[in-house]
């Protein structure tokens, strides 16, 4: 129907577009292995010196282990959470169910910005800031609405004839949940669980109004060393953040399609 | 319980009846500790950060009559109205073609096209903007491009045109997939009638295609609106201060001024203007779960 020019246009511009989403990330990994120390690209010799420094230099590597650690806090607490939540919303109706969907969904539409300056003016009254517990308080707020969206969307293509059937057979509400519902709903909550580990490890707003000098994350870290120095260790910081957050999401979808061929 | 009566044990009804009750409230109760983290340290903050925006340091609109009267606050408030709209601008112009492209192509294609949108937007927002950064410095590679067809070296970092080249990168994906979104529900016999009715492609394009895929355009153009309006990390690192944005300037009022009477009445502004555009999207899309499932990925 529409001419062949038209078509190889459009092809070569969604090729450009397509490079433009792709390629600026990619540039951060010949940069981390660059043995200069300039962002210079593309590098004019090459080393394993800025792998040496993240991962050694502690106010590197100290960030990067609390990133880890309050990522899988963050993790175990918000999908043991979102998923009760999910799972009270989706077989409950009640007035005011609408008003408390919208609670679970407003830390993903409310600005970043304002999150952060509200949760600092209140941690700083409380006196969270700087504390293991206002990072894991304030990183959870974030990420139970990635469990509640995933489990939600689980729950929602789910068989009740299956829980019934289970009841019907003696099984007590305990035991069916163990044995019919969760293993169903699993790769809901697996994937919310990657989203919730993702949005942690990733989070810089909130993250940099909640941090202290002695207690920062990696993403944190990672904005400091932009503003106030240049210093290709970020590189390879940027580098090990792709690959983790890559193969977990790789991760998240081929469970994702497991769930749609179950 | 015990003694139920034959008739009674016989009929179904009993037990299927009584199950949704006895339900209907255990799991509500687990919702609970979600409930109360969130109310607790999410609308609690929020709430009194509003409060603060109304009572500090007098009781009043004080701070916001005082911010509207001021000419640097107006200032960046009309540059991060302005950035929102060409970074908006951008993306569509960017996101109509490959969407398009998207709903021609095979199977295969789709999955790469999709891909290519999706990896970048769940990639730290941090190692992105730092790529940025590289990317527009003075001897970076666009300065290359730039030179190479003759435009350039000119200076990228630290100015709005490279704020918004780098902010247009980040925001593409939420561009894109409503777009794709409208696009795939289109009939492409309509487009096909009207050409057999008489029209040119480009008539049948304007006067069928594009109406009907302006519904995905209006939606993606307000998240990436809304997103544009609050953004600060990509702003703050390949901006600078003397640019700064509406997020980077509630960011001074906080940690340098202190003020959160101030600080709170900008939030509460920029979140009633997010508000009433997301409820805008809701009522044109309807759809929900895609743009929603969307908004959380920029970590802004």
């Amino acid at each position: 129907m529409r001419s062949v020019g038209l078509r190889r246009a459009l092809v070569a511009i969604g090729i450009l577009i397509g490079a433009w989403l792709l390629v600026p990330t990619l540039i951060v990994i010949p940069i981390s292995f660059s043995g200069e120390d300039s962002f210079a690209f593309p590098p004019s010799s090459w080393s394993l010196r800025h792998y040496r420094t993240f991962f050694t230099e502690p106010s590197w590597l100290n960030a990067l282990l609390i990133s880890i650690q309050l990522a899988v806090i963050v993790t175990v607490v918000a999908t043991l959470l979102g998923t009760a939540a999910a799972f009270a919303l989706s077989r409950t109706a009640f007035r005011g169910r609408g008003a408390l969907n919208a609670m679970f969904l407003a830390p993903l539409i409310v600005p970043g910005i304002v999150v952060a300056v509200a949760v600092y003016a209140a941690f700083l009254q409380w006196g969270l800031i700087g504390t293991p517990l206002g990072f894991i308080v304030a990183h959870t707020v974030l990420a139970i609405p990635f469990v509640t969206v995933n489990v939600g969307a689980a729950l929602g293509g789910f068989d009740r004839t299956l829980e019934r059937a289970a009841a019907s057979l003696g099984a007590s509400s305990v035991a069916t949940f163990r044995g019919v519902t969760l293993p169903l709903i699993m790769p809901g909550v697996l994937s919310g669980a990657v989203f919730a580990f993702v949005t942690s490890f990733d989070e810089v707003v909130v993250s940099m109004f909640v941090q202290s000098p002695q207690l920062q994350t990696l993403p944190v870290r990672m904005f400091t060393s932009v503003t106030n120095e240049v210093d290709p260790t970020i590189a390879a910081a940027s580098t090990v953040v792709i690959t983790v957050t890559t193969a977990l999401l790789t991760l998240a979808a081929t469970m994702r399609r497991s769930r749609r061929h179950a | 319980m015990v003694s139920v009566s034959p008739a009674k044990a016989a009929s179904p009804p009993v037990p299927v009846a009584a199950r949704p009750r006895r339900g209907a409230r255990a799991p509500l109760l687990l919702a609970l500790p979600a409930v109360v983290v969130l109310a607790v340290f999410f609308v609690v903050p929020a709430a009194r950060l509003a409060w603060l925006s109304v009572s500090t340091p007098e009781l009043g609109l004080g701070n916001y009559t005082g911010l509207a009267s001021d000419g640097v606050v107006v200032t960046v408030v009309l540059r991060t109205l302005g950035m929102a709209a060409v970074v908006t601008v951008l993306c569509v112009l960017c996101a109509y073609p490959y969407a398009y492209l998207m709903t021609i192509v095979g199977a295969r294609w789709r999955a790469v096209l999709t891909a290519l949108v999706l990896l970048p937007f769940w990639t730290s927002l941090m190692a992105r903007t730092f790529a940025w950064v590289v990317l527009l410095q003075d001897t970076g590679v666009v300065n290359g491009l730039l030179a190479a067809i003759g435009l350039g070296p000119t200076r990228l970092l630290g100015t709005t045109a490279g704020v918004s080249i780098a902010m247009a990168q980040v925001m593409l994906p939420f561009m894109v997939l409503p777009v794709y979104a409208a696009m795939r529900g289109i009939d492409r016999r309509l487009v096909d009638a009207a050409m057999g009715l008489g029209a040119t492609p480009v008539a049948a394009f304007l006067r069928v295609y594009l109406p009907l895929s302006l519904r995905g355009v209006a939606a993606g153009a307000t998240l990436v609106m809304v997103l544009s309006l609050g953004f600060y990390v990509t702003p703050s690192l390949v901006g600078s201060p003397q640019q700064s944005m509406l997020a980077q300037l509630i960011s001074v009022q906080v940690n340098q001024l202190v003020d959160f009477g101030a600080a709170g009445a900008l939030a509460v502004t920029l979140l009633l203007v997010t508000l009433v555009l997301v409820a805008g999207v809701q009522r044109l899309t309807r759809t929900g779960g895609a743009p929603v499932g969307l908004v959380g990925g920029a970590g802004s």
